[in-house]
């Protein structure tokens, strides 16, 4: 390999063009895997849900007739409108204030936003599990204060909560650098024109943040759709979402052809989504009004 | 706004939310030190059984071991295969070398359990469940994207011409990149190396459709055990884990800020 490469070097003192393939094969191995172990398996459940049991589009005719199967889908959109809402609302607050404070106070809150960034989703799953279960500290606490204890795991509302944690970081961060982007100056100018603070910080501060809200809500969005773990710990089998049921399909039922529909879906709406991000971003780009 | 009530609201609601996120951790740690069988929180009194337990349990030993060895070599394979594919994708002028980034970066963003029943319809076909090439080849997919980024962007911080300088100076082109480019963006290596095998070590989805009764990884176990019964083994298994995560973490983190105080 070495002299093959030796041969390929230029001569001494030009400075080499990178025009041509002299180091497209190293993209090879990467690829090769990828095609092996990625594209393969999507073309192989793509192709399943149109030959299993019998070729013909079956599967999606099921899928869309079925209401178990619509349900799911609804319902795995509702659960991601949901958290993608409560995580709004909990990290909008939130990174404002990181961008106010002083330095050593945001070092902190940015600890404590990343902090569930490396802590295994399997880990903050169980503890959940411990702290929303029916004898759990949560309820222990809704007890002190004189709320009767909530069924709060196996509903969706245990999922909701999971989820929003897991996902807070997706939100903050993105909101975030559009709001350290904001010239503030722009507030001042408006309550010098007579504006009342939250006037100012309504029709000014927020419109100039959407494009971070935008961002956000769309990574917490399409992330939560492809939810597996929590939603299968926290939730109920009968409340279950897509990926679930794509799991029980396969892995229960062994209906290769109805989980690889649903997967096929899945993936599709998800696609859909990011070409929205795209847009998105393509739009905020062009209008350059935040940096 | 300085110290309004306004201010003192946005700090009260801001503590209450980072409190929530760190809530399972703040749960997960004294749980593992409990002295009774159960998941009760807060634990009435202190005890180190369940580490012992942890440790003397083949089960759990055995998929501790089976994580490691499946994530020490998910580092290896990706760092190898995506600092070579960032050093393409940086440099290559072609356009399919260009297109191809995205489709490097693609497993980050599909859905794991659609990529999870595709592997498993594979594996199945071709007796890979439950072997360690199997676990390690998916793995590795999932984790390119984690080395490939940082490594790119160290890439893009290298200033080429030291390269060029090295070859002026009689270095043959492998010597150059060995000798000159890959120390230089080692940080970036490191910290896609070890965020490999985090990705690795808490993959949980594409390990419970591939697992096989003697192939299990640290998570399907806790997984297992989540669903099944309430030892507080688990709660000890996921303190390890989050210990030895965050020190990789740290780590990775200080690799990449230390890239960035060369530059």
């Amino acid at each position: 390999m070495t002299a093959l490469i030796e041969i390929a070097a230029p001569a001494a003192g030009r400075r080499p063009k990178d025009t041509g393939d002299r180091w497209g094969w190293l993209l090879l191995p990467a690829l090769l895997l990828l095609a092996v172990l990625f594209l393969v398996p999507l073309g192989l459940m793509a192709w399943r849900s149109v030959t299993d049991p019998a070729p013909g589009a079956g599967n999606y005719s099921w899928f869309f007739t079925s209401d178990v199967a619509l349900a799911t889908l609804v319902r795995t959109l509702a659960v991601g409108a949901v958290v993608t809402l409560v995580t709004l609302v909990l990290s909008y607050p939130y990174a404002y204030l990181m961008t106010v404070v002083g330095a050593r106070a945001r070092v902190w809150l940015t600890l404590l936003v990343l902090l569930p960034f490396w802590t295994s989703l399997m880990v903050r799953t169980f503890a959940w599990v411990v702290l929303l279960q029916d004898s759990g500290v949560v309820n222990q606490l809704l007890g002190t204060v004189g709320m009767g204890p909530l069924q709060l795991i196996r509903t969706p509302t245990g999922v909701v909560i999971g989820m929003t944690q897991v996902l807070m970081p997706f939100m903050v961060l993105p909101l975030y650098a559009v709001m350290s982007g904001i010239d503030r100056r722009l507030l001042d100018a408006a309550q010098g024109m007579g504006a009342r603070p939250a006037t100012a910080f309504l029709r000014v501060f927020v419109p100039l943040s959407l494009p971070g809200v935008g961002a956000g809500a769309l990574t917490v969005f399409i992330t939560s759709l492809g939810f597996y773990v929590t939603p299968a710990l926290l939730g109920s089998p009968d409340q279950a979402l897509i990926s679930q049921q794509i799991f029980t399909q396969v892995n229960g039922l062994l209906a290769w052809g109805r989980g690889g529909a649903m997967g096929v879906v899945l993936l599709a709406v998800t696609l859909v989504l990011l070409g929205l991000v795209g847009v998105v971003l393509r739009l905020t780009r062009t209008r350059g009004g935040v940096r | 706004m300085r110290t309004g009530p306004a201010r003192i609201a946005l700090w009260a609601f801001s503590v209450l939310v980072g409190f929530w996120l760190i809530a399972p951790t703040l749960v997960v740690i004294p749980l593992s030190f409990t002295d009774k069988a159960s998941l009760v929180f807060p634990p009435t009194g202190w005890s180190g059984r369940w580490y012992t337990n942890f440790f003397t349990d083949p089960r759990w030993t055995e998929a501790l071991l089976s994580s490691l060895q499946v994530g020490v070599l998910v580092a290896v394979v990706a760092t190898v295969l995506g600092t070579a594919a960032a050093i393409a994708l940086t440099r290559s002028g072609s356009r399919w070398a260009k297109s191809s980034y995205g489709l490097l970066l693609a497993p980050m963003i599909v859905p794991t359990v659609v990529v999870a029943i595709g592997v498993y319809a594979l594996f199945l076909q071709y007796g890979l469940l439950g072997t360690l090439f199997g676990f390690v080849t998916a793995h590795t997919v999932l984790a390119l994207p984690f080395v490939i980024i940082p490594v790119t962007a160290s890439l893009r911080g290298f200033d080429r011409r030291l390269e060029d300088a090295a070859l002026i100076c009689g270095a043959s082109r492998w010597g150059a990149i060995r000798q000159v480019t890959l120390p230089q963006i080692a940080p970036g290596v490191v910290s896609g190396a070890l965020f490999a095998f985090v990705t690795s070590f808490d993959e949980v989805v594409v390990s419970l459709f591939i697992q096989s009764p003697y192939l299990q990884t640290l998570p399907v176990m806790m997984f297992a055990s989540v669903t099944r019964d309430t030892d507080p083994t688990i709660a000890a298994a996921a303190t390890l884990i989050i210990a030895f995560t965050t020190v990789l973490v740290l780590a990775a983190t200080f690799a990449t800020s230390r890239r960035n105080r060369v530059r």
